[in-house]
């Protein structure tokens, strides 16, 4: 045993202690570095998925064919661009920098959810994204609720109150088309045909294949595996499938009396290994995409910086509307002992 | 690349859901000044009615306990149980108490 596991002993026996009550980790709390580095690759992939995932519906928001479709696939845009906002400020918690990630995402050193990696072809596509994509990303990020680490776990239960409007606004969509022309039937069916598979693969590869489950399972990150998640998913969907009135593209779905679940084929894994390598029909575009839109902005950035630093040196500190008067009424000012700077959120 | 971290101040939001609660932490932010910090605010943390009210403050501007709830900064509290009404024993048939 070495020095430094010698150290953290009685620390680990607390975190395994806290964890094992269902109580909450915080960022100031002693961790593992290896829970620590798993929570940073998750956190910072979730977030990466949130801002690339802007960019498929993106593509139809100068085509939306109402004001009221371009009205609500703005706002569930704008909803993903905060969610990747509640996600990076969880993982700057675990001590690393939005910036960094960032910089990690376009250099392609992180990944993010293999199903931005497909086109969106027609509008229909749209509410098939809201449907499946997102139906199956609540499904994912619910049991993330209870997620061991507290800043993840706040940040996620902001995330589902959300998510819901998205899947709706979503399948809304489908049943308005499904009600329209048989043309825009088939619409339809040929986004939910190429959608189908891509979405199931959401849920990572096939539990003998995923060796990091069990760790993450035991440290109460993940609270249900791969397989398990993707057959709650194909059971909530099948039904809605059938109330659309589309066909789900798997000859081998069949209710099982036996299980009380639907069976279902093989996704072609082959292909989520290639999409995630990086030879998915738009890995390049998006991340280019993502480096270009930051690159643009960074004048914007550096002139509210020079702005900022400018208004500091006129010694016109009251920036913004000030709160302060308001506080002074409300709070007790002194604080006992001060003991640390910073919260550590 | 212009990196946030170094250039953008960390800020601690939080919101008053509505009039008679109090302000309560919702998350953070990183912004260039305070009342960029409060636009971002509002536009991060109140897209749906979540409040009447905001508050930003720059996060290094906090002064907090230590991280570890057994710590004895909070001792003075543990054993005082006299503070609580249940340490009192009220017969049952002593009305309103």
């Amino acid at each position: 045993m070495s020095a430094s596991q010698m150290v953290d002993q009685p620390l680990e026996g607390h975190f395994e202690t806290v964890v094992a009550a269902e109580q909450r980790i915080e960022p100031r709390d002693w961790m593992p570095d290896a829970y620590r580095a798993t929570l940073v690759r998750q956190i910072a992939q979730h977030a990466h998925s949130e801002i690339i995932g802007m960019q498929p519906e993106g593509n139809w928001l100068t085509r939306a064919p109402s004001l009221r479709r371009k009205a609500i696939l703005l706002a569930k845009a704008q909803d993903e661009a905060g969610h990747g906002l509640y996600l990076y400020a969880a993982a700057e918690t675990l001590g690393v920098d939005r910036a960094e990630l960032t910089e990690k995402l376009v250099s392609g050193r992180q990944k993010y959810s293999s199903i931005f990696n497909y086109p969106t072809l027609t509008f229909a596509d749209v509410g098939v994204i809201g449907w499946l994509v997102d139906g199956a990303a609540i499904c994912n990020q619910v049991p993330l609720c209870r997620c061991s680490y507290g800043p993840y776990a706040r940040a996620m239960v902001r995330i589902c109150k959300e998510e819901s409007f998205h899947q709706r606004q979503g399948y809304e969509l489908l049943m308005t088309l499904m009600r329209g022309t048989d043309a825009q039937r088939r619409m339809v069916q040929d986004a939910v045909d190429r959608w189908w598979w891509p979405s199931l693969m959401m849920f990572g590869p096939p539990d003998d294949d995923s060796p990091n489950t069990a760790q993450s399972m035991a440290w109460r990150i993940k609270r249900h595996t791969n397989d398990e998640l993707r057959q709650r998913f194909v059971d909530m969907t099948v039904p809605q499938a059938q109330h659309l009135g589309v066909t789900l593209p798997d000859p081998a779905l069949n209710w099982n009396e036996d299980r009380g679940s639907w069976d279902f084929g093989e996704p072609d894994w082959s292909e989520l290994k290639q999409v995630i390598k990086g030879q998915g029909p738009c890995n390049a575009q998006r991340v280019e995409r993502r480096r270009a839109a930051h690159e643009d902005g960074a004048w914007v950035r550096e002139a509210a910086v020079a702005y900022a630093a400018k208004r500091r040196a006129e010694g016109d500190l009251a920036a913004g509307g000030s709160a302060a008067d308001e506080h002074a009424a409300d709070e007790p000012k002194g604080k006992d002992e001060p003991k640390e700077k910073g919260t550590g959120r | 690349m212009t990196g946030t971290k170094a250039d953008w101040p960390l800020y601690e939001v939080f919101v008053r859901p509505r009039r008679g609660l109090n302000h309560v932490h919702v998350g953070s932010l990183h912004a260039s000044d305070d009342r960029m910090a409060l636009l971002a605010a509002r536009d991060l943390y109140t897209r749906r009615n979540e409040g009447v009210s905001l508050w930003v403050v720059r996060s290094d501007a906090i002064t907090a306990s230590a991280p570890d709830e057994q710590d004895p900064f909070f001792a003075p509290s543990g054993d005082k149980v006299y503070r609580h009404p249940t340490f009192y024993d009220i017969p049952e048939d002593v009305p309103h108490i």
